[in-house]
């Protein structure tokens, strides 16, 4: 297995890209820029002082972030400047921007990079926010976008995804893969091959495993892995299916689909295999439970209407109240906002099978997705996009849409369908 | 004050991610080398932080000669038709014959929708063999219905006639 970076992999649809140098790769890249913020702060990025001694550019890496998150619009500084280095506000100003990032990378005598950055508001004249880190060379990307984070953060108010991870299954031929990828597609690493189907990964609170069904054993078995041991543990493993995973927000437990009593109703199970509780005990089918992240309600799927709705009850299972009505009669794959807020969920309509949220506070309904066959939804951690799984021709792709339904990005990969995409958490 | 706590939070984050950056091989080749200008030993690269896992592969056994394996099903419908009733009648009586024996009954849909919702619709096309089987006498742990969703196509086309292919189910000897 080559070293294989998602970027290159990747055919990155997400706006501006594929300008910042990426020359061998071009080739491979199909770019579509497709939306961008209702509003975009302007910011001027400056090469960071002596960065070009380093294996990565750092300031690159803050740009091509800033870029694809499309809320701002970066403006070339043309030159390098260090974060000791006395800023000309006005000139900065004139120049139309209203933040500035600078910074530098010096390479200490053990050969580890230390790597300092401020951010000024250009037009107070004042330091909003800076910081520095002691980088191994191999840390270098996870340093430029723990900047991209802080800056996205102090500029925005809400904090930046650029250092979390994704997860999502790759079929290439009859090779079923899980892998894990930074935010932006780059360090890509395989977590499970199988001959046989994986599906709905759901990372635990903490990041360190992740919950999944596989078809290993020919029936759909629910197991954890954590990633770091590579330890797998065999959650569920009853008569008949067991699918759905996901974690309670303390990750002590997995609200999990079962069929061992005939048809698919939802239960309850410590995250350690023991203590299983059923939940539902409804006529028709009721499967992919979430829940709420204060833990006080699930929201799930049922046909108990006859066609596929989304419903939310208490945690134990009471008061079941219905939430979508919609003519489509397939409303599948909810999944709550980390605010608890907006439930996202696909609906099937005349466009196809589709990405919609519904504001739980106002009733409000958004369609974000303009692509058909969309499936599998996840929140990133802040709340502001929806990274889902779509079809680009016939193979599968994945689709990352901001929660206004403004920006737009596509990623597939050359060789292998991809498909079942899960945002993780924020690491802490 | 501030300097100091962002610091060190983010030294904490880097450390608990650091593995990632530094190996996106697979477990058991070496990651490939950082350019180093200087010829002194860099720090020693860790473990990486993602283990691979290889899933095992199941083979599968004979059940009765000459009885094909698959039962069809119409769109939105999940009652046995006629002309599969001979194939659910045979394995019947194999398993009746033979109690020992247990299998498998692997429900199975057309591509449209997510792979949850077609876990759950394929387990009533499982379901409905399952119940066929046991009115004709077999017993109840002989059989497990269970659901592939549509991750086992026959057909792969997105037509109408694939997707009648895939909407069915298979039994399994195990």
């Amino acid at each position: 297995m080559k070293t294989t970076s998602l970027f290159r992999r990747f055919l990155l649809l997400g706006g501006l890209i594929a300008s910042v140098g990426m020359a061998p790769a071009q080739a491979q890249l199909r770019v579509e820029v497709s939306g961008v913020g209702s509003t975009q702060v302007p910011v001027a990025i400056a090469a960071f002082a002596n960065e070009e001694m380093s294996p990565q550019l750092v300031s690159t890496i803050i740009r091509d972030d800033l870029n694809r998150s499309g809320y701002f619009r970066i403006i070339e500084a043309g030159v390098a400047i260090s974060e000791t280095a006395p800023v000309s506000f006005d000139q900065w100003k004139n120049k139309g921007a209203e933040a500035l990032v600078v910074g530098s990378v010096t390479k200490n005598v053990e050969g580890r990079f230390d790597v300092r950055y401020k951010l000024y508001d250009v037009v107070k004249g004042a330091m909003i926010s800076g910081f520095q880190m002691d980088a191994q060379s191999h840390k270098l990307r996870l340093t430029g976008h723990k900047i991209a984070d802080d800056v996205y953060e102090k500029l925005l108010g809400i904090p930046g995804i650029f250092s979390t991870r994704i997860a999502y299954v790759t079929k290439a031929g009859n090779e079923f893969h899980l892998e894990v990828a930074d935010a932006d597609g780059e360090n890509v690493q395989v977590a499970l091959t199988s001959k046989e189907p994986i599906f709905s990964p759901t990372w635990s609170p903490d990041g360190s495993k992740i919950a999944y069904v596989s078809l290993e054993l020919k029936k759909p078995i629910i197991y954890i892995q954590h990633l770091m041991t590579g330890q797998r543990t065999t959650v569920a493993n009853f008569k008949g299916n067991n699918s759905a995973p996901s974690w309670s927000p303390d990750g002590t437990k997995l609200l999990i689909s079962l069929s061992k009593d005939a048809i698919s109703q939802i239960y309850s199970i410590n995250a350690d295999g023991t203590g299983l509780q059923r939940i539902t005990s409804g006529g028709g089918i009721d499967t992919e439970a979430r829940y709420s992240p204060d833990g006080k309600s699930i929201f799930f799927v049922s046909d108990r209407s006859g066609g596929f709705q989304i419903y939310r009850m208490n945690a134990n299972g009471g008061e079941v109240k219905r939430l979508t009505f919609n003519k489509g009669n397939v409303n599948i794959s909810p999944r709550i906002s980390p605010d608890g807020n907006t439930l996202v969920y696909v609906s099937r309509r005349e466009g196809g099978d589709q990405v919609y949220s519904l504001d739980l506070v106002n009733g409000q309904e958004l369609r974000l997705s303009d692509t058909a066959r969309d499936e599998f939804p996840s929140f990133a951690p802040n709340g502001r996009y929806v990274l889902y799984a779509t079809q680009l021709g016939r193979k599968g792709s994945l689709g990352i849409v901001s929660t206004d339904g403004k920006v737009k990005q596509k990623l597939s990969l050359q060789a292998a369908d991809i498909r079942e995409p899960t945002w993780g958490p924020f690491m802490k | 004050m501030r300097f100091t706590t962002v610091s060190k939070t983010l030294a904490m984050l880097i450390a608990s991610v650091a593995f990632l950056s530094a190996c996106s091989t697979p477990v058991k080749e070496e990651p490939k080398p950082v350019p180093v200008v200087e010829a002194k030993p860099e720090v020693k690269q860790p473990e990486p932080e993602i283990k691979k896992v290889v899933a095992e592969k199941v083979d599968t056994t004979k059940g009765p000669q000459g009885v094909a394996t698959s039962v069809y099903f119409d769109f939105d419908k999940y009652d046995i038709k006629d002309e599969y009733k001979a194939v659910v009648e045979g394995h019947a009586k194999f398993l009746v014959a033979n109690q020992g024996r247990t299998i498998l009954v692997q429900g199975n849909t057309d591509e449209r929708g997510g792979r949850e919702y077609n876990i759950a619709l394929g387990q009533k096309r499982a379901e409905a063999v399952r119940k066929a089987l046991s009115l004709l006498g077999v017993k109840e742990a002989q059989v497990e219905a269970v659901s592939l969703g549509k991750d086992k196509p026959k057909a792969t086309g997105s037509d109408e006639a694939s997707w009648a292919e895939n909407r069915r189910s298979d039994i399994i000897y195990k």
